[in-house]
């Protein structure tokens, strides 16, 4: 798949001798949801304001479907939509107004039907003649993300869409976001929420200390660096474990009632059938079983703090 | 060049003087009618006529100015600094706008907004005092250029603002003094030799005489030299936003 934004050297260093970015590549896919994660200050929001024409580079060089970002800014900026972390609205606008004069901005021609759209699909056609002083947060959220989409844009960064929201309208959003990705839009966002990542990505980049420092299929991701969990519930409580069981590693859990055994699942044999042969021969029997894979949040709290 | 969006924000601005009206129209035109009932009645009653022009209409163009300077700055600077304050300049600057675009919405937004004030305040002085435009075209002309180039130096003051105080610094303690030095109440040949080449320094002086002229006909200044000036002023603000533009100055880190 064709890339819609690449990235090269991308550097950023601010007068204060801080590097904030120390030079990035990466490519985001058209059409595809990229999921950003990194800790607080990784360089997730500087990067995504240099794309989008907030922040200045220091060095390096970002395409947007094929633009540069500074000598075809015009172009470049045409095609992307920003939803800021931060919640910034105009008070003492109305909805519509607000969204109206976000598709002018970006130099698209009054088009009442598209703006229409947008505020039914966001559940925001109620209040379209309220002022945004009288919304709620997760209201002010909704009229950011349509001024967002007012114009349009083939590409879309969302940085933290779903910070402060209730798990009600999270699971709006990300059904939104789904649905615009299946128009074509691309969809780059950060979030602090591993499970928004999970749940809706189809790469995951991490990024820490100003650097990528992986790129990855989630399916992918999981699939390489998960680790599984077997947890066997024992039928009689055990108080140690038989010298013949410990190549397993078993921990005890549960006051003696539960055996857990961590494998790899990259690994050509999982020692699963073995280990269940081993505890029969020690006279171990279980009553229930369960395997858990570890989740994207184990995998990225992982990969920040190997790195220093 | 991007003509939609110079006009959302054109009009997004105008938009913003119809909800504080009371604040951008009704005040200045209560507080113009205010000097004219104090200077122009109560105290322009025991002045002698200037160069044959009755005090209450001597101190029309100097009062058109001072609201057009204080109000021009005021419109500008508060229009670019409040999506600063608020944070929706991410909006302005991530859109495909040039920095010269948005200073023509921004700065053409303020100058209509003190040009209809100034004509509003005219208006009301007509209630007031006999008037009478010797030269229209050109107190059109010093009307829309002192417009145009005080609402410019409100856009460098807006960027330059991290905080009310500052937006509020230039217009109260700067410009504000300036004009009342500058000539609006009184004629400069009123003062002591010392202090009217002092009043030759204050910018100011050059745009209150020459909209003056415009009016009666007469001023302390030549026209030539006022014209120069308010052009010269001009050229400094937009040598000054050329530069903004150019870096990105306090808009772009």
């Amino acid at each position: 798949m064709r890339p819609i934004i690449q990235v090269t050297g991308l550097t950023k260093s601010y007068a204060s001798g801080f590097q904030a970015l120390k030079g990035v590549d990466l490519e985001i896919r058209a059409g595809e949801i990229f999921a950003l994660l990194g800790p607080n200050g990784a360089g997730k929001t500087t990067m995504i304001s240099i794309i989008c024409g907030i922040v200045r580079p220091s060095a390096g060089r970002v395409l947007a479907d094929g633009h540069d970002i500074i000598e075809q800014w015009r172009e470049a900026r045409s095609l992307i939509g920003l939803v800021p972390q931060e919640l910034s609205t105009d008070a003492f606008e109305t909805v519509w107004a607000t969204v109206s004069f976000s598709r002018g901005l970006f130099g698209k021609p009054r088009n009442t039907a598209h703006i229409e759209r947008v505020l039914r699909d966001l559940s925001l056609w109620d209040k379209k003649d309220s002022k945004i002083m009288t919304l709620s947060g997760g209201m002010k959220r909704r009229v950011m993300i349509a001024k967002a989409l007012s114009h349009e844009p083939r590409i879309l960064f969302l940085d933290e869409p779903t910070a402060g929201v209730d798990v009600e309208l999270r699971r709006d959003m990300w059904g939104l976001i789904r649905r615009l990705r299946d128009t074509g839009v691309t969809i780059i966002l950060t979030t602090h929420y591993i499970e928004e990542a999970e749940e809706m990505a189809d790469r995951i980049g991490v990024i820490n200390r100003g650097q990528i420092v992986l790129v990855e299929e989630k399916a992918e991701l999981m699939r390489k660096l998960g680790r599984k969990q077997l947890t066997l519930q024992l039928a009689e409580p055990l108080a140690a474990l038989p010298p013949s069981l410990a190549p397993y590693a078993l921990e005890i859990a549960a006051g003696g009632m539960e055996l857990v055994y961590t494998y790899d699942t990259r690994a050509e044999r999982t020692g699963i059938t073995r280990l269940l042969t081993d505890l029969a021969s020690a006279g171990i029997r279980f009553r229930d079983l369960q395997t858990r894979q570890s989740s994207l949040e184990d995998i990225f709290v992982s990969l920040v703090t190997e790195r220093p | 060049m991007n003509y939609r969006a110079i006009y959302a924000i054109y009009r997004f601005e105008m938009a913003r003087t119809g909800r504080t009206l009371l604040q951008s129209i009704v005040s200045p035109v209560i507080s113009t009618a205010l000097y004219f009932v104090v200077f122009g009645a109560a105290i322009g009653s025991r002045i002698q006529a200037i160069d044959g022009v009755s005090y209450g209409a001597f101190i029309v163009p100097g009062l058109i100015m001072l609201s057009l300077l204080t109000h021009s700055i005021s419109n500008a600077s508060f229009g670019i600094y409040f999506p600063k304050f608020v944070g929706t300049i991410y909006e302005l600057l991530s859109a495909p706008i040039s920095f010269a675009e948005a200073t023509v919405a921004y700065v053409g937004a303020a100058a209509t907004k003190s040009v209809i004030l100034g004509a509003i305040i005219l208006a009301t002085a007509a209630l007031f005092v006999p008037l009478q435009v010797e030269h229209p075209f050109w107190m059109a002309a010093f009307l829309v250029l002192t417009a145009v180039t005080f609402s410019l130096f409100g856009f460098v003051i807006g960027i330059w603002a991290d905080g009310f105080e500052k937006l509020q610094f230039v217009p109260m303690l700067v410009v504000t003094p300036l004009t009342f030095l500058g000539g609006s109440f009184y004629s400069i040949e009123m003062l002591p030799p010392f202090w009217q080449w002092v009043s030759l320094f204050n910018p100011v002086v050059y745009l209150v005489n020459g909209f003056r002229w415009s009016f009666h006909g007469t001023a302390d200044v030549g026209i030539a030299v006022s014209l120069a000036m308010t052009l010269g002023i001009l050229a400094i603000c937009l040598a000054v936003v050329w530069w903004i533009f150019k870096t990105g100055w306090r808009l772009k880190n």
